[in-house]
């Protein structure tokens, strides 16, 4: 065992030959264990994308240091390794599809690693049913919705049979089925594949499906646990540019007016339960 | 009541006619926007809501039916048909991507140069679109291409607003934005919408934030207008909207539920502030009971 299978230390950055040299990443220390699903939430420049690069050794660090599975991401020998354990997904489909037929596009990772052709055949088969896609492996990917094709790219890395998959903002394009579609890959992928999930991502009620959350801001770690206990910090989120799901908010105004309920109510349910159980005691 | 500044009557657009793949895009739509009104479109994707807003400057042309802008019909005359596409201004979604000069400046005044306008009203104009979506002048003289995306977004909606538009249509203005991007772009919009009166059309797939900001509500569903009315109406029609694919904001679900466990609440709410003063109001009226 090798737990964690992302880790980070003291990690800094800054982007080569800009002004100022500005530290996008301040100082992160992180662990994330093997099998997790990790959601990391942030605002436009919080450093959350480039905290994602770091974890296949896209950017190296700056300082302090970065392993994946034990291996330092600056060991150029281990740089195959590395990209083997983690995948990544983009924001954008149309920059992740290099193939005219779906299946041919998934083949492409496996066959970059030499992987035997037989083998490559059941990779992609198996890859593109657990995105739900097996079906249009014969399509063009440009005929498909923009779900679609995040779910064929999606399938792609994990055709590679990667330990980790890390997503930045793989739902920011896309129509709310789109949306949808997406989460719930990336949710089977780890409930039923095993896959550790690292989801990039400002969508609130995206992040609150995860088991752990992230906040960052400024380039820094400010907020860290299970999301129900990281959106009860509303002030906090909202120092930082960040809302709270709705129903936190209801909760929360409730409580400015006197209340003192419990800010833990992601769901629709959990909210109206909360609100009945007011109204309904004598 | 005032007559509309753009309208569509018994408009049809059927893509690929007399093909095997054609399709009826849009089926005898009847469309207004009225002045100064913060109007939404909601509708899936593949609903026919971009090919409604293409024809509202005469992107596209009608397969039947019209489409008046200031009671004249844009495919009357060629000069309509500018005029059309210089009194309604469309912003396409991720317009940043369409950014192509070498400056903040020449972008912007690309819009004003085309009207044939002086050097000195393109200046104007230029420098007051700059202003309302919060572009400080310094930006100007710089590459578009060095700006934040948020920023590039703000410098191709100012290209549009320097043409000084009466209708502003906006296809999803917000999309990919982080939420405190997402209100400075609405509080652009909200500020040129105030000192210009102009009707604004915003496109957009968040039911949360098409609720907090529109006076009213059209649903595209199937090349049709379906429902049509204040947030309020329209989202009252949870069913049907369930049905086209689209939802109800969170507030209204949450609302609806505390109803049926029982609770005598006020169920139509759509906005955190409007759930907050239903709930307030039922919690203080069990409290005289």
């Amino acid at each position: 065992m090798e737990n964690p299978i992302l880790k980070t230390e003291s990690l800094t950055f800054s982007y080569p030959a800009e002004e100022g040299s500005k530290l996008v990443l301040e100082g992160v220390d992180l662990e994330i264990q093997a099998g997790s699903f990790v959601a990391i939430l942030g605002h436009n420049g919080s450093g959350k994308s480039t905290l994602a690069k770091h974890m296949n050794a896209i950017l190296l660090p700056s300082g302090g240091k970065v392993y994946v599975a034990g291996m330092d991401t600056t060991d150029e020998e281990k740089l195959l390794a590395i990209r083997r354990t983690v995948g990544m997904v983009f924001q954008n489909p149309d920059n992740q599809i290099v193939a005219n037929v779906v299946e041919e596009d998934c083949a492409f990772g496996p066959e970059n690693l030499g992987v035997p052709s037989d083998e490559i055949r059941k990779l992609v088969d198996d890859s593109l049913r657990v995105v739900g896609m097996y079906d249009y492996r014969r399509h063009a990917p440009h005929l498909l919705s923009g779900g679609q094709k995040q779910r064929i790219a999606i399938a792609g890395v994990l055709a590679m049979k990667p330990r980790c998959v890390v997503l930045d903002e793989p739902t920011a394009m896309l129509d709310p089925i789109g949306r949808r579609e997406v989460l719930e890959t990336v949710k089977a992928l780890n409930e039923s594949q095993g896959v550790t999930v690292v989801l990039i991502t400002h969508h609130m009620d995206e992040a609150a499906q995860a088991g752990r959350l992230i906040v960052m801001s400024e380039g820094k770690v400010i907020s860290d646990g299970p999301p129900r206990q990281v959106f009860q910090q509303v002030e906090l989120l909202r120092s930082v540019g960040l809302a709270v799901p709705e129903t936190v908010e209801l909760l929360y105004e409730l409580n400015q007016e006197g209340f003192s309920l419990p800010l833990d109510a992601l769901s629709d349910e959990a909210c109206a339960q909360t609100l009945y159980q007011l109204l309904s005691k004598d | 009541m005032t007559s509309p500044i753009i309208q569509t009557e018994k408009l049809c657009h059927t893509y690929s006619a007399g093909t095997p793949f054609e399709h009826r895009a849009l089926i005898d739509v009847d469309f207004r926007a009225y002045p100064g009104e913060l109007l939404g479109i909601i509708g899936h994707t593949g609903s026919g809501k971009s090919t409604l807003i293409q024809h509202l400057n005469g992107l596209l042309k009608p397969t039947s039916g019209r489409v008046l802008v200031e009671d004249r019909d844009i495919w009357e005359s060629k000069a309509a048909t500018r005029q059309a596409r210089f009194r309604v201004g469309l912003v396409f979604q991720y317009p940043e991507y369409q950014l192509f000069e070498e400056t903040v400046y020449k972008d912007i005044s690309f819009g004003p140069r085309n009207m044939g306008l002086d050097e000195k009203e393109i200046d104007r104009r230029v420098r007051q679109a700059a202003a309302f979506v919060g572009l400080p002048d310094k930006v100007l003289d710089q590459s578009p291409f060095e700006l934040s995306g948020g920023q590039k977004r703000r410098v191709a909606i100012a290209g549009v607003i320097a043409m000084e538009p009466a209708v502003l249509i906006l296809d999803e203005p917000t999309a990919g934005l982080d939420p405190i991007g997402v209100a400075q772009i609405m509080d652009n919009i909200r500020d040129y919408h105030a000192a210009k009166n102009a009707a604004i059309i915003v496109i957009s797939h968040s039911m949360e934030e098409m609720a907090r900001r529109v006076d009213r509500l059209v649903v595209v569903n199937d090349g049709r207008i379906p429902l049509d009315g204040s947030p309020r109406e329209v989202f009252a029609h949870r069913a049907e909207l369930e049905a086209m694919g689209l939802g109800v904001p969170r507030m209204t679900r949450v609302f609806q539920r505390l109803k049926a466990l029982g609770a005598d609440v006020d169920s139509s709410v759509y906005t955190v502030e409007q759930a907050k003063e239903a709930f307030l109001s039922a919690f203080r009226r069990k409290g005289a009971m």
